[in-house]
């Protein structure tokens, strides 16, 4: 069982443990990406995150397959939340379930991983001075608005 | 000619000013040409050298042909997580 969704409401963890969960499974490996209140110096109030919606959901099935390929993990549940999320508000989650802990473990973090750099999802940070920028991971020039 | 449409998001659709734009696009052209249309836009001239391209929902590399028919993205650097 695999599922991925880009969605805009909170997400709730909990729920996703539940839907992985199996007597089969000896290990459930959980990773939340959390908003956080600062990044390269700068004082940050929020995060507006959006995506290309159906490609990023195509993008995230691809990984989701490879991760069972590569790991041997056919239970796991990936959630991408968009649009304005506060600090400390869960904006990923990645579930996985397997009978063993390092299947679990390489799993979620492969996961992590390959979303930071394939799907195409984008933030745009609310600094406390009132100002906003693109996230741009690849150091190539951002463009800077008010 | 037929003319494709491209849809922009995030950094590139502020540069450009739109979330898609049409483009004139000869029978044959590939991702590199249809990048050297782009660039002759008002605001192109701040992406970057080798900005990623989709088709049909899929990263496309440069010597992809590309149809009328498909499904057209530029893509920006990925910040999701």
């Amino acid at each position: 069982m695999k599922r991925s969704s880009v969605i805009t409401r909170e997400i709730d963890p909990a729920s996703l443990i539940n839907e992985v969960v199996s007597p089969q499974c000896g290990a459930v490996s959980l990773f939340l990406g959390t908003v956080r209140d600062a990044n390269d110096g700068r004082s940050v109030s929020a995060i507006e995150y959006s995506a290309y919606k159906s490609m990023a959901e195509a993008e995230l099935e691809r990984i989701l397959d490879e991760a069972e390929e590569r790991f041997g993990v056919s239970v796991l549940v990936v959630e991408h939340r968009i649009g304005l999320l506060g600090l400390g508000d869960v904006s990923v989650a990645i579930a996985a379930a397997h009978p063993h802990r390092a299947p679990a473990l390489d799993c979620t973090r492969y996961v992590i991983e390959e979303i930071k750099k394939r799907v195409p999802i984008w933030k745009m940070e609310h600094y406390a001075d009132g100002t906003r920028d693109w996230v741009d991971p690849s150091g190539a020039a951002q463009v800077s608005s008010v | 000619m037929s003319t494709v449409t491209v849809q922009l998001f995030a950094s590139y659709a502020e540069l450009l000013g739109a979330p898609t734009v049409e483009l004139p696009l000869a029978p044959g052209s590939t991702v590199k040409d249809l990048l050297s249309r782009i660039r002759s836009l008002p605001g192109a001239s701040s992406l970057p050298n080798a900005p990623r391209v989709a088709i049909n929902r899929s990263f496309a590399a440069s010597e992809q042909i590309v149809e009328a028919s498909d499904e057209i993205a530029l893509i920006p650097p990925v910040a999701g997580g």
